[in-house]
């Protein structure tokens, strides 16, 4: 089969795309050729592929928790152990196509500019493809996540160069270009829990698919979910972010294999720990109730936990240096706190925060780099003075 | 000894459409366009396309301050003090402007009122200084008056094609004539949503951007040497 796909073969134009899924998730086979090199055996393959096995937990529970806010709505399975494979059946119901279009939509325009510029496939969006659906509202509509995938990868990737050249979180761009243009999809409290009944349904009385977030935005911070439910993760949101539990899985898998930066994960951590601090300190006197969320509770809430193990530590667009990695994590950490607390028109504030701090990346490293010189360049003057 | 006196040879006149005359217009159009390659006039390419009828309107204000005042420029060309020769255009380009407007409001209120301050704005048009300066200052008028129309014609179908992709995602209507069918949206049952972005400024930059994306990779001399 291989031969109609080289040069010259029938299927030539096809070759990229024969190639790419021909070693799919596997070393590609050409070796180091010139000179002595060390080269670790990890490529971009098995980076993807470990990223999205860090995924899974926050898949699964997603799956099974747009179940549960499902059942709950409708007043039945109220218990979090009650029929699990109902809710589970549910959640993947309506989750899975959701995947499916992300993941047909964004690999074939992928293919369509790698057949057109001829050059391999890069498995970039493998990632992109499976954040994409956890950041959505379960009830957003299919074509609408198909936009949104078309619009990161040509706008938010391909002019850019493609994979490794993007200037924005892939996935992020996708969330915040359809939080824009269909915002009623994208954000209130009719989006977050599909409340489709069947006949001999209804929903209970005094139901509210608010968030927790959008709950406190609009004045009801004493109405959050508890502690203990948002770090398991049973309370409304998009589908894969809402629990801590999920999250912290998937960061030990990454820090443990080192694909993810463990320095960006803590210092979102203290930048976020540290703007709820302040607000705890400035709340009472401002008679701001959701100020006084106490730091641990403000953390758990919503997607921080989601976007900083997950699109903060993505490796293309945060800061490459060390200290700047700090100082990148940090402001994330601030600024999502801050948009979340004070601007009411965007509840979540995690996914501007990231994005604003992909921009700014690229100038910490710079001054980051440039300190580095002008320490050195101090430091030999003064060997030879 | 013979004189050969030497008698100037009377230069043929210029064909009005010569291969140089058309050029003036044909290469704004595409190879030198102001938007996309010159990237002039972006403010106003952001800021009206939101409908096509207003940036139709746009238009050809624009065409009819460049085009008359690079006649008249071009007129006036030797009679201009080169010290001053920014502050003659100036006075040259408001009083177009405000005929413009002054004739928007007489004609066309309802949309007049929607281009509102962009009319006057137009004077702040980089096109339009550009053009003055460049080439009315330096030729005679009726290659300008072609330069003016070419130049105006190339910012006129960057804006309407904006407008056109803006106006159909972003209202769902072309021209002002409804073309997605009210029955789609999901107010009345059905599933489409109007595009809010494509409200906003920001995708406009974006359009122009891929406008520009497909013009370089069909013209390659236009990508600059790395």
């Amino acid at each position: 089969m291989k031969p109609a796909f080289s040069k010259g073969g029938k299927l030539e134009k096809l070759h990229w795309v024969f190639d790419g899924l021909e070693t799919f998730l596997f070393t590609p086979g050409h070796a180091t050729e010139k000179g002595a090199h060390i080269r670790d055996g990890i490529d971009l393959k098995r980076t993807m592929s470990i990223v999205i096995t860090a995924m899974i937990p926050c898949l699964l529970f997603g799956m099974w928790n747009v179940g549960h806010q499902h059942f709950v709505a409708l007043g039945e399975f109220i218990g979090h152990g009650e029929g699990f494979w109902d809710k589970f059946l549910f959640g993947a119901i309506k989750v899975l196509p959701i995947v499916v279009v992300s993941y047909g939509v964004g690999l074939g325009i992928e293919f369509l500019f790698c057949t057109i510029k001829g050059h391999p496939i890069q498995e970039g969006y493998l990632v992109s493809g499976m954040l994409i659906p956890l950041v959505m509202p379960v009830d957003t509509p299919l074509w609408m996540v198909g936009i949104g995938a078309a619009f990161a990868v040509v706008i938010g990737k391909e002019v850019f160069g493609g994979t490794g050249m993007n200037i924005l979180n892939v996935a992020l761009t996708a969330r915040a270009f359809l939080f824009f243009a269909y915002p009623t999809m994208m954000s209130g409290d009719k989006v977050w829990v599909n409340t489709s009944v069947e006949p001999g349904q209804q929903v209970v009385d005094g139901f509210s698919g608010a968030t927790s977030l959008g709950l406190a935005a609009t004045g009801h911070a004493d109405k959050v979910t508890s502690l203990l439910d948002s770090f398991w993760g049973f309370e409304a949101g998009s589908i894969g972010e809402t629990s801590v539990v999920a999250c912290l899985i998937g960061a030990a898998i990454l820090i443990i294999t080192g694909i993810g930066s463990w320095r960006i994960m803590l210092a979102v951590v203290l930048g976020g720990a540290t703007m709820s601090g302040i607000f705890n300190l400035v709340g009472p006197g401002l008679g701001n109730a959701y100020m006084q969320i106490p730091v641990l509770h403000q953390l758990m809430l919503g997607s921080f936990f989601f976007g900083l193990v997950f699109m903060a530590t993505d490796p293309v667009t945060a800061s490459q240096t060390n200290t700047g990695k700090w100082i990148y994590g940090f402001l994330i950490g601030l600024l999502a706190i801050l948009i979340r607390v004070v601007n009411p028109a965007y509840p979540e504030g995690m996914m501007l925060a990231i994005l604003f701090m992909n921009v700014m990346a690229p100038l910490i490293d710079h001054y980051v780099v440039q300190a580095n010189i002008k320490r050195r360049s101090k430091r030999m003057n003064l060997q030879t003075a | 000894m013979s004189t050969e006196v030497l008698t100037p040879e009377a230069k043929p006149a210029e064909p009005l459409f010569s291969k140089k005359n058309r050029a003036l217009i044909t290469d704004p159009l595409n190879d030198n366009n102001p938007i996309t390659v010159q990237v002039l006039g972006i403010c106003s390419a952001l800021a009206i396309t939101v409908k096509m009828s207003n940036a139709l309107v746009m238009s050809i204000s624009v065409l009819a301050v460049v085009v008359v005042g690079n006649v008249i420029i071009s007129s006036l060309r030797n009679v201009i003090p080169s010290r001053i020769r920014i502050i003659a255009q100036l006075v040259i380009a408001a009083g177009l402007v405000t005929l413009v407007d002054i004739m928007l409001k007489a004609y066309v209120y309802d949309v007049a009122k929607q281009v509102g301050v962009y009319v006057g704005l137009i004077i702040t048009n980089c096109i339009l200084m550009g053009r003055y300066e460049a080439f009315a200052m330096g030729n005679k008028p009726w290659p300008s008056a072609l330069d003016g129309l070419g130049n105006s014609l190339g910012y006129a179908w960057i804006l309407l094609v904006v407008a056109f992709f803006r106006e159909i995602f972003g209202s769902g209507a072309v021209m002002g004539m409804r073309v997605i069918p009210e029955s789609w949206y999901s107010v009345n049952g059905g599933f489409y949503f109007n595009n809010n972005m494509m409200i906003l400024p920001p995708m406009a930059l974006v359009i122009v951007g891929i406008i520009i994306w497909i013009q370089r990779a069909r013209n390659t001399k236009l990508i600059e040497a790395a």
